[in-house]
Formats: structure tokens, C-alpha cells, sequence
């Protein structure tokens, strides 16, 4: 690798680009569609440069039928293809759901595993710029809920590659969440610590795999996508305090890595779940649950979440800004365990 | 385009093996049931959707297709499973829940999934449409023949899934023939009181593509329409609508009253059963001899009474099979 390739930094919307690219040259079953994908690079640019390359046959703009392309990518994936399809906003999923719960997620089962179903379905999540509750949410959990469907969502731009290469080469529904806020799309408010560098030759993230971001002795922060940076903040500013925080990269929601949620917390004691998605019956319950379940003599303190409250997310900026997960409550989260 | 002798008697035969397969499931379903109707109890558990009288439907069509063309089927699909080729005893433990059906037990009998073939159904109403246009899709970028047929009823007419796929099939030009057996009943809700129009076969032209009606349930015009349109697919022509006026001989379901129906409906309907009436279409016209009547019925009877046996001497399922094949490769 030459110096200057160890240390090329790509944002996660060049990265999911990329990795589209690297598998459509050397993989012809591979195409992709969505709306505004072709011409327009897709609206958060994970698409950008592809139509030049390979053409509005293989990189499919659609009209907004997401019900029909939803089933159309799993149809072509059961006829031997590897559809990478978009949808827009993770929101819209309940124009569509039909097609990917009942349908794309349940025919590799209702097959007794004899049809591949090779879909990556990319959709972005997230909000924090003020685009209200119906293109602001994460709904990590309600994917992650249902039987059938892999979901992965990558906090930096070298995990969005290779979680990408590996769920195109998946033979099962593969959900890509990536958040808006991470993308580098500028006019997003875009985290820096997410554009990172990124190899250029191709490689795989495994999916189900979580990766240790920071290392700590004294609590454990879980969180995936954004809230990996909220955690991160965190960290520094409990360091500052003398509290040494071990911060962990879900990466994948399913399969789930318990196993590394299990070794951090048996070697912290506390833990810290932060979720943008809705606080009840989802991500952050489902972490403590997994170290409940497994031995609760491993916790020295009540496990925290900081999560979305149950509502709609609000427009207005400060009420949205007030539900949003952020560093300070991570770090308040820390003193509510009683030190 | 007519069917010349042999496809009519595969037609007569595959129509005959649906029907007496029906029969005979219905018969099995049965057990356990009665006298109080119990849905979770008997060989056959869970909702059962008969085809009875909708088989032109499926022998019509699926006379032009061959294993590498695609079919999406509905909640109500033994009959186009049959004509399409899924093996029959497979088919039958899948339907019984045995470990030995297509799935392992996992779908049932809407769920009959066939790779082999390339069968998929669903008990979602229209949800077929979009996998089928798919299909279609993934033969046209891999330049590949084949085409693909979406079986639905009329009610799945009224669906978001029929007018996006609709759409998009005729705008994509995909070798797509959506198939519309109208059988006149959403369960007890019939055609005149939930859809706007008096034929869906119109709705065609709101996509620019032929749209055609086949009345009176008769499998020898399905022929001639359906060959018209799988041939217009595999030439690269783009996609057709075909509306076919079909009966519901059966209930929505096995123990349905059908108390929604008006006073001598049913009897019109068995009355114009088309299985007597092509049978003796043929033996007026010489495709079919009288003594070869009784030897089909036998033949269909004894391939029926062999995947029921199969079906009732394989194994159940481990529980925990339960937990398999959620992800491929299956585990």
C-alpha cells in the first residue's frame, strides 16, 4: 500500500460508492436501483459516479413505487441477481414494509432455505437537522426486530466499505443503515470522525462483528452510527474526570455480537446504551437485556440508556435538539449510576 | 393461437389432477374437524383456500410457460402449482406441515416455495406483483429467456402494488403478464361493491399495454390470449394484462358458509363447471376417446393417492427445525 493510499480519506457516501463499484466490475449480477440513484449520485451520495461508469441499465433510477422495486429486488434476487436497492429515507418504510418484512426478509425460511435472497437494502436514518418525524428517524430497532433481515450501519467511512462489500456478497437480505448525519454530504452537519481512511483495494467488515473503538476500564459505552460519536465525546470528557471509558461499535444490530458486549462490560461493570432511535422495546433495552440474561453479577451499577424518547420527533430545533442523544447525557447517564 | 392435441390433453388432464387434488384435500382437511370446526386440529391445520373452478386459469397460461419462466402465485395457488410443475408429493407434505415438504413444514400452503421450477406464492394479496416484476427485470439484464407471471385475483386489482408494478413494467418494457382470475368475490365482498369499474382489464391503457378479457372461464380462449401475450413478452415487446371471468367453486376458505351469496348462485356455477364442459368439448371433437376418460380419472387419483400417502408417512419436523433456515446458507 503507498503512503498516500494508506492515508486517503474517504466520507461513508464515498465509501458505499466505492464498494458498490469494486463489486459491479467484477460482479455482473450486481446492479443497482432507487430513486434519484442515476443522475443525481442519490440524494446522500452513496451513488455518486456509478451511472457514469456502468450505465442507467445497471444503475436504475425509479419512480417512487418503493412497494414494486421493494418486491422487484427480491424477485431478482431469487432469479440469480445481487440488487443493491435504495430507500431513500428509512421513514418511508411504511409505504413498502409488505415487501421487505413479509416478503423479502421470510422467503429464504418459507423456501427451507433453498432461494438465496441477495438484496442489500441501503437507507439512510437519522435526523438533528430540523426535517421532523418523517425523515428523521433510525427505526434500528423495528428492522432489527423482525426475523430474516441482517441489519448493519457503519460509524466510519472504512467500516461503511467493508460492511457494504460483505452484504453484497451475502446471500441474505442485508439492511444498510446509514445515518445522515455521518454521510459527509456537508450540507448534513457532517461528523468529521466519520471520514476516515479507507483502503483502496477491496475488503470485507464481517458482518456481526462489533469492533472496540476505544478502550476503558470503567464503563462501557455500546452505541452504533452516531451515537459511536456521542460516546466518544463522552469518553473524553469522563477521561477528563479520570474515568477511563471503553466505548463499543455495534456495527451490526443482526447478528448481534453479544459476545463482545458480554467480554466489555465483565471487564468494565457498567454499562451505557445510547440509541437514536425510540427508547421502548428496542436497541438499548436489548443490550441490557443480553447482559441481564446472562449473569447481572457482572453489572456494579443499574445500566443506563439514552435513547429517543417515545414521540415523533419534533421540528422546531430546540425541541428536536432536547431529544436527541448527545455527550453530556452519556456523561450524565455515568453519574446517575452512583460512581 | 390454439392448442393442438396434446396440450389440450395435458390441459384436460393437469385441470382434472387440480380438481381431484382439491377433492382430496379437502376430504384430509376435514379430519379432525368435525363435528366442531376446530382450524388447529387434523392432519391439515391452518387456513386451506381451494381452487376449485379457477383452473383454466392456471392450465391456460401455464401451457405456454416452461420451468425457467417464473410464476408468483396468490394465497389460493394448487392449481397453478400443479400446472407449473411443483412436485406434487413435496408439495403435499408442505401442505401437511411434514418434514419432507418443500420448506420442512416452515410455509404451509401459502407458502409453497419451488426453486426448481421457479414457484413462489404468497399470502399477501398482490404481494407477488413486484417479485414477478423482478424476475422479469433479472431476465432482461442478464439476457436471459424467460418470462414471468403474476397470478392475482381481482381484488389484488385495488392494491398500491398493482399500479406501481403495472407501471413499471410498462415502463421498463419487462416480459411481465399479470393474470387477473376473477373469481367476482373478495372473500364476501363481491367486485360490484369494491371496485369502481366493471372490468379491470381496462385499467391497461392507463400503462399503454394491452389489456385483454377472457369471459365464461374457458380454458381453450385463456390459450389464445395467454399464448399472445407470453409470446409478445419473449420477443421483447413489453408487458400484458389479462382479466379472466372465473368461478370460486369452494369458499373464500374451508369453512366458509358462503351466506353472502345470493340464493342459486353455487348451482349456476357448478353448472357451468369447466371440467365436464371441455371433456366433452374433446370427445365431441375427437381429441379425446371415451374409454381414455375413466384412465385419466384413474391416473390423477392414483398420483394423488401417492403424495398423500407420502404425506401422511413422512415425519414431522424436529421442533427446533423451527429454528433453521431463517439465513442462508441455511443452518
Amino acid at each position: 500500500m503507498s503512503e498516500e493510499n494508506a492515508t486517503r480519506k474517504l466520507t461513508i457516501a464515498r465509501a458505499m460508492a466505492e464498494a458498490i463499484a469494486q463489486e459491479m466490475r467484477v460482479d455482473e449480477r450486481v446492479f443497482v436501483m432507487g430513486e434519484d440513484i442515476a443522475a443525481l449520485g442519490g440524494v446522500f451520495g452513496n451513488t455518486r459516479g456509478l451511472a457514469d461508469e456502468f450505465g442507467t441499465t445497471r444503475i436504475r433510477d425509479t419512480p417512487i413505487s418503493e412497494t414494486a422495486f421493494m418486491g422487484a429486488a427480491t424477485g431478482a434476487a431469487m432469479d440469480g441477481m445481487r440488487p443493491v436497492v435504495e430507500l431513500m429515507f428509512v421513514d418511508f418504510m411504511g409505504v413498502c414494509f409488505d415487501a421487505i418484512y413479509n416478503c423479502m426478509a421470510k422467503n429464504v425460511y418459507f423456501s427451507g432455505g433453498t432461494f438465496k435472497v441477495p438484496v442489500v437494502l441501503m437507507t439512510s436514518t437519522g435526523g438533528g437537522y430540523s426535517d421532523a418525524g418523517q425523515h428523521s428517524q433510525c427505526l434500528y430497532g423495528s428492522f432489527a426486530h423482525l426475523p430474516g433481515m441482517k441489519v448493519v450501519s457503519p460509524s466510519n467511512a472504512h467500516d461503511a466499505k467493508g460492511l457494504m462489500t460483505a452484504a453484497i456478497r451475502d446471500d441474505n437480505p442485508v439492511v444498510f443503515m446509514y445515518h445522515k448525519g455521518l454521510q459527509g454530504m456537508g450540507w448534513l452537519g457532517t461528523e468529521p470522525a466519520a471520514i476516515v481512511p479507507v483502503p483502496e483495494e477491496s475488503y470485507t467488515t464481517p458482518i456481526g462483528q462489533a469492533s472496540v473503538v476505544r478502550e476503558g476500564t470503567d464503563v462501557t459505552i455500546v452505541g452504533l452510527a452516531m451515537g459511536v460519536h456521542h460516546g466518544l465525546r463522552a469518553a473524553d470528557q469522563l477521561a477528563e474526570r479520570g474515568v477511563s471509558a471503553e466505548v463499543l461499535d455495534l456495527r451490526s444490530l443482526v447478528p448481534l455480537d453479544r459476545e463482545a458486549i458480554l467480554r466489555s462490560v465483565a471487564k468494565t461493570g457498567r454499562l451505557i446504551v445510547v440509541d437514536e432511535d425510540y427508547r421502548s422495546y428496542g436497541v438499548t433495552g436489548e443490550i441490557i437485556a443480553t447482559v441481564a440474561e446472562h449473569d447481572l453479577g457482572l453489572l456494579k451499577a443499574n445500566p443506563q440508556r439514552v435513547a429517543y424518547p417515545d414521540v415523533p420527533i419534533p421540528f422546531s430545533r430546540p425541541l428536536e435538539q432536547y431529544c436527541l442523544p448527545n455527550a453530556d447525557k452519556i456523561v450524565a447517564a455515568f453519574d446517575a449510576m452512583g460512581g | 393461437m390454439q392448442p393442438g392435441r396434446a396440450e389440450k390433453r395435458w390441459m384436460y388432464e393437469t385441470m382434472l389432477l387440480s380438481r381431484r387434488y382439491e377433492e382430496a384435500i379437502e376430504k384430509i382437511y376435514l379430519e379432525g374437524k368435525q363435528p366442531r370446526f376446530d382450524m388447529a386440529a387434523g392432519p391439515i391445520p391452518g387456513e386451506m383456500h381451494l381452487s376449485n373452478g379457477q383452473e383454466p386459469c392456471a392450465v391456460g397460461v401455464i401451457a405456454h410457460l416452461d420451468e425457467h419462466d417464473t410464476v408468483t402465485a396468490t394465497h389460493r395457488p394448487h392449481h397453478q402449482a400443479i400446472a407449473k410443475g411443483v412436485d406434487l408429493k413435496a408439495m403435499t407434505a408442505e401442505i401437511f406441515g411434514k418434514g419432507t415438504g418443500l420448506s420442512g413444514g416452515r410455509g404451509g400452503h401459502m407458502h409453497l416455495l419451488d426453486p426448481r421450477v421457479n414457484f413462489v406464492c404468497s399470502g399477501i394479496i398482490a404481494q407477488g406483483m413486484g417479485p414477478a416484476l423482478g424476475a422479469a427485470l433479472s431476465r432482461t439484464l442478464q439476457n436471459k429467456p424467460g418470462v414471468a407471471v403474476s397470478f392475482i385475483g381481482e381484488g389484488a386489482v385495488n392494491q398500491g402494488a398493482f399500479h406501481e408494478t403495472m407501471n413499471l413494467a410498462a415502463l421498463w418494457k419487462l416480459p411481465l403478464i399479470v393474470v387477473v382470475e376473477d373469481n367476482a368475490w373478495g372473500i364476501s365482498v363481491s367486485k360490484k361493491d369494491s371496485t369502481a369499474v366493471e372490468r379491470n382489464h381496462v385499467r391497461a391503457a392507463a400503462y399503454g399495454i394491452p389489456g385483454h378479457f377472457v369471459p365464461n372461464n374457458d380454458p381453450i380462449a385463456i390459450y389464445d390470449v395467454a399464448g399472445e401475450a407470453v409470446a409478445r413478452a419473449r420477443r421483447g415487446e413489453g408487458p400484458t394484462l389479462i382479466e379472466i371471468e372465473t368461478d370460486r367453486l369452494a369458499g373464500h376458505f374451508m369453512g366458509d358458509a358462503e351466506q353472502y351469496r345470493p340464493d342459486g348462485e353455487k348451482d349456476a356455477l357448478f353448472a357451468r363447471d369447466p371440467i365436464p364442459r371441455l371433456r366433452d368439448q374433446m370427445l365431441a371433437a375427437g381429441e379425446l376417446e371415451a374409454d381414455e376418460v375413466p384412465a385419466i380419472e384413474a391416473r390423477v387419483r392414483s398420483r394423488i393417492e401417492e403424495a398423500v400417502a407420502f404425506a401422511r408417512e413422512s415425519p414431522y419436523p424436529q421442533p427446533t427445525d423451527a429454528l433453521k433456515c431463517v439465513f442462508h446458507p441455511p443452518t
